[in-house]
């Protein structure tokens, strides 16, 4: 009987305990318990709910029994289940890293702030994925962000606030005009259900008013997901936020604005707007930018956690990249570094969080000797940077792989030469970081240092082991990407 | 079960493990590895297995054939001596990397499409570059670095030739590829690379004697036999290849008559040795096909001697320099007797490996009309014996006496030197369980008088030829002193010769540069302006103009779609 429930309960489950993590101001650690208990909850309905699309098709649930389009609809497909997965094991994992991370970081009294948010941001990220009605997807936008500006704030430094802010603006800009994209839509169209708008939509694409809601849509999810040149909040944002915050935004929350990308262009507009519309060549453009000059900027960082957030507005370009080839095997190798990079990056930055952790600094100069002095953190961070550079036998060899396939089926042997040039600026900034770990001794006044706690490397270790074990083992992966996509572009399934 | 584990994936997997156990039972866990691996190679049909779909290509993960079988089985043999010969020691980077690598070596020689083979081949390049490092020198590191360049560089190539060669024939298959397209011109250049083809072999002889003791052991054994294995599968009957063979065979010579650092010269004849087998893939026939693959099949275990009885004395006494080495046959005799094993058997003396493969080769060459390529392996055939046969054990353990009385080698090394000295011997008195094993039938009859006294005569004059040297004092001397190799050229001359003109050279040429110079420092200002910490790109920006950048983009969206 719960099974039928599950959609619902995806989003409830962490919405409800958000509140409760308010009771335990004086025990963090009952907070912390509180939270993981619920993640790994979310975690076991994402799964549940993958099963149940991959062999029955895709779900449809109605809120309070009311039926579309009165009442909202939370409909699950194989994209949704496939993203689904994707935040809430991140959050599952991360949380269990989280406990003594957030005790190093945040001050004692606030830490039940932490947990609450942290929940209530999940909450959100999780809603955009499972609602099947736009204005309720602006809802959730709204919950994840808001609590993710509470959430950077709490970094240690006071430049935490500043980007807090930053962020908070530059996000309320690109919500609002997520709205009124919205707004004119439901202008033309009548409704704000997907199903529905996606079957009232194509009368109307070609007019002036869909033409504006494209490009507000658009610019606003583009604002949310990193976009170049509009991803100018994230680099602060990830960089002063606490370690955790960092590694589980940089690995969900601008996936899940790509996914509501997605499912703009293919689900209410079906695709229809690549034909008139020079969309994709925008994107295409914005794409191929991003992967080299975010590249370029990450190579002079002085700061791995804003290193690698300037890789992140590199990596998010080749998804933007495969989108905007308009095939499937674009669309699937889009769909599989949406996943991927999750992987990655959620690892990198966890291993950053554990250099935190014990240096007190993510600089890359006070790094040196690390190698020795924490092995396996840094194992795991040149893992890690093996799959983001894109070596063989991890994810990331998998999506450049797939990216490189459809740039060849077009015949664009220069991109294939593009996306290779940027998994070598990849390797220089990694490398930046692995020689001062492995090669530089560590100062000899600077005092010892010892191994991370085991809590925190089980889960790391965990993500970069899915790393390897996806790079080799891509049934699931690229499995789900390609049936996603077919999904999407409307091919036979 | 046991039949579906690709060969190779147990010492790969098994490395993992290697790190956490305790040093007394790794040494133990980690020969268990390539015993289990052998047995598991020996219980395997023939055929191909792990199939899987890649958008549309058929790959064919493991393909088992008589070529992969043979090298399969010295790659696992190698790395049971090589194992053996490592025991002592207590590295663990350089223990997990080696173990990983030459299961990664197997695996590459069983990968039955390109996809598979370049995965290996990649993991070869990375897993091998620690075992560089593992020597622990300011030296090896930077050599370790010029090492992974040059070897990524050549799985770069695979992949791009891959790719090509499957767009034009719809499959990637690994079998003859050839040189009719870019494709095919691709790969052969990354497996030229790890092949040391002549201009592209300096990480060899730049890496291999900067490693441990024991990683050289390592790493002398596999990446070149796995990029001739390659080309046995993919460019056999390639007739440039006899001529890149021949030279490969000809020129080291020179390096190895003057190079001081004995591990060096082993280098240099390694890939003097390399050549034989590039030549008899060039040739083709079912006679130098079987000729390369014994070759190499007997190269890997006297090499490797070589290597052993080398590593063993600079084990013990700290150096493998030749103007510091000598006399040391009185406290190390045993290593001396293995290392004149290893010498007599890649000089093809007779009862010794080397005979029973080379000779198979300069048969090829000379049944198939080759007269200049035959005459030049002739040259180096006397070559060899004159460096490795001859000088090696010469300098280390006869000559003028050091004074030096070192120990003799710790027992596993010589446990080590011992099996393969054997094997060296039993292939050379008794060729037929080798020849069974080799991709053809085999017809050749290695013990002819033709053939042994032609040998011989070689042999003999050779040696007639160092000794009057010697006498004459006309041989070069074992001299403190630095070889420069084609490298040089790139590491030395090019930059020289910029700074010359620069300097000195005329107004032109120093415009020339200076311009070429300015232009690339502009370049590289222009990036760091646009993208270093206080660029355009990163800079934190005002809020305020941060919103105008997305009104910007706006508007741009808005007047692309009405235009």
């Amino acid at each position: 009987m719960i099974s039928a429930h599950l959609p619902i309960l995806q989003v409830v489950v962490p919405l409800i305990a958000a509140p409760l993590g308010l009771l335990f101001r004086r025990t963090p650690n009952l907070a912390w318990l509180l939270t993981l208990v619920i993640s790994w909850l979310t975690l076991a309905i994402s799964v549940a709910l993958l099963a149940q699309v991959l062999t029955g098709g895709p779900i449809s649930y109605e809120l309070g029994s009311w039926a579309p389009p009165w009442g909202i609809e939370y409909r699950i497909d194989i994209l949704s289940a496939f993203v689904l997965l994707i935040v809430s094991g991140v959050g599952a994992l991360v949380i269990l890293y989280a406990r003594q991370s957030v005790e190093a970081e945040i001050p004692g009294d606030r830490i039940y702030l932490f947990y609450t948010m942290y929940l209530l941001a999940l909450a959100g990220l999780l809603g955009i994925v499972t609602t099947g009605d736009a204005f309720n997807l602006f809802v959730f936008l709204e919950i994840s962000s808001l609590s993710s500006y509470v959430l950077i704030a709490l970094g240690a430094e006071r430049r935490a606030l500043t980007a807090a802010f930053r962020y908070l603006v530059l996000g309320t800009i690109g919500a609002t005009f997520y709205v009124i994209g919205v707004g004119l839509m439901y202008q033309m169209t009548g409704t704000l259900n997907i199903a529905d708008l996606a079957a009232r939509l194509p009368d109307v694409v070609q007019t002036r008013t869909m033409l504006v809601a494209i490009g507000f849509l658009t610019v606003g999810i583009g604002l949310k997901l990193g976009l170049f040149p509009v991803h100018v909040w994230l680099p602060n944002a990830y960089t002063y936020a606490p370690s955790v915050v960092t590694a589980f935004l940089a690995a969900t929350a601008t996936k899940v604005a790509v996914y509501v990308l997605l499912r703009m262009y293919y689900t209410v507009f079906q695709g229809h707007l690549f034909a008139p519309l020079p969309v994709d060549e925008i994107l295409f453009v914005l794409g191929i930018l991003a992967m080299l000059a975010m590249s370029a900027v990450a190579i002079f960082q002085t700061n791995a956690k804003r290193l690698l957030a300037y890789s992140s507005v590199a990596q998010i370009g080749y998804m933007i990249l495969g989108i905007s080839l308009v095939t499937v095997t674009g669309l699937t190798a889009g769909v599989l570094h949406l996943f991927n990079h999750a992987l990655m990056k959620a690892a990198l930055f966890l291993a950053l969080g554990c250099v935190f952790l014990r240096i007190r600094s993510a600089k890359v100069d006070d790094m040196a000797g690390l190698g020795k002095a924490m092995p396996w953190t840094m194992a795991a961070f040149v893992l890690g940077g093996f799959s983001l550079i894109g070596v063989p036998l991890t994810v990331g060899f998998i999506s450049k792989w797939y990216l490189i396939l459809a740039a060849l089926e077009k015949d664009w042997w220069w991109l294939a030469a593009i996306i290779l040039i940027s998994s070598l600026l990849a390797v220089i900034y990694i490398w930046r970081v692995v020689e001062v770990a492995y090669f530089r001794a560590r100062p000899a006044e600077a005092p010892p240092v010892t191994e991370a706690p085991l809590f925190m490397l089980v889960p790391m270790w965990a993500l970069v082991l899915a790393n390897i074990y996806f790079g080799i083992d891509t049934d699931l992966t690229v499995g789900t990407a390609a049936r996603a996509a077919q999904f999407l572009m409307g091919v036979g399934s | 079960m046991i039949a579906s584990i690709p060969p190779g994936l147990i010492m790969i997997l098994g490395a993992v493990l290697v790190p956490f156990l305790p040093a007394r039972v790794r040494g133990a866990y980690m020969l268990a590895l390539p015993i289990l691996g052998l047995w598991q190679l020996l219980m395997l049909d023939m055929g191909s297995f792990g199939q899987m779909t890649l958008f549309g290509y058929e790959l064919m993960h493991v393909r088992v054939d008589k070529l992969s079988f043979i090298f399969g089985v010295i790659f696992y043999i190698a790395a049971i001596v090589g194992v053996i010969y490592a025991l002592h020691t207590n590295d663990k980077m350089e223990q997990t990397s080696a173990t990983a690598y030459m299961g990664a070596a197997i695996g590459a020689a069983f990968a039955g499409d390109l996809i598979t083979l370049f995965i290996y081949w990649e993991l070869t390049a990375i897993t091998s570059v620690f075992v560089v490092w593992a020597g622990r020198t300011q030296h090896a590191y930077r050599a370790g670095f010029r090492y992974l360049i040059v070897q990524v560089t050549s799985g770069v190539l695979l992949l791009a030739g891959a790719v090509m060669h499957a767009q034009e024939t719809g499959s990637f298959a690994f079998d003859f590829i050839g040189i009719d397209s870019t494709g095919g011109w691709l790969i052969l250049a990354a497996f030229g690379i790890k092949c040391a083809f002549p201009l592209l072999h300096n990480w060899l002889q730049d890496a291999y004697p900067e490693s441990s003791p024991t990683g050289t052991v390592f790493l002398s054994a596999f990446t070149t036999k796995l990029a001739v294995y390659a080309l046995a599968r993919g460019y056999p009957g390639t007739e440039m290849l006899i001529w890149i063979g021949i030279t490969m065979t000809a020129f080291p010579i020179f390096y190895a008559v003057i190079e001081n650092d004995l591990r060096r010269v082993l280098a240099y004849s390694l890939n003097n040795q390399l050549g034989f087998m590039v030549a008899g893939v060039g040739i083709g026939t079912e006679l130098a096909i079987n000729g390369a693959a014994s070759h190499a099949f007997a190269h890997i275990l006297y090499k490797a001697l070589l290597f052993m009885s080398m590593g063993a004395v600079l084990h013990r006494t700290g150096t493998a320099k030749g103007s510091e080495l000598g006399g040391l046959y009185r406290t190390m005799p045993w290593t001396a007797g293995f290392c004149i094993v290893g010498s007599a058997s890649i000089s093809a003396f007779p009862l010794f490996s080397g005979f029973v493969t080379k000779t198979m080769i300069l048969t090829a060459a000379a049944s198939e009309g080759y007269l200049i390529p035959y005459l030049v392996l002739l040259f180096a055939s006397a070559g060899v014996f004159h460096h490795s046969g001859i000088k090696i054990p010469f300098f280390a353990f006869f000559a003028h006496d050091s004074g030096m009385r070192p120990k003799e080698a710790p027992a596993n090394m010589l446990v080590a030197m011992f099996l393969t000295a054997a094997l060296c011997i039993g292939i050379g008195v008794y060729p037929d369980p080798l020849y069974a094993i080799l991709p053809y039938e085999v017809t050749y009859i290695p013990y002819t008088t033709e053939h042994v006294i032609s040998d011989l005569q070689l042999l003999m004059f050779s040696a007639l030829a160092f000794a009057v040297l010697q006498r004459t004092g006309l041989y070069p001397p074992e001299l403190r002193s630095t070889v420069l190799d084609f490298d040089w050229s790139y590491r030395r001359l090019a930059p020289a010769v910029v700074g010359w003109a620069f300097k000195d050279g005329g107004q032109i040429w120093a415009a020339l540069i200076g311009g070429l110079q300015r232009i690339l420092r502009g370049i590289i200002q222009a990036v760091f302006h646009l993208h270093g910490p206080d660029g355009v790109m990163a800079r934190t920006q005002e809020i305020g103009r941060s919103a105008l950048v997305i009104t910007v983009l706006l508007v741009i969206f808005l007047v692309a779609f009405y235009v």
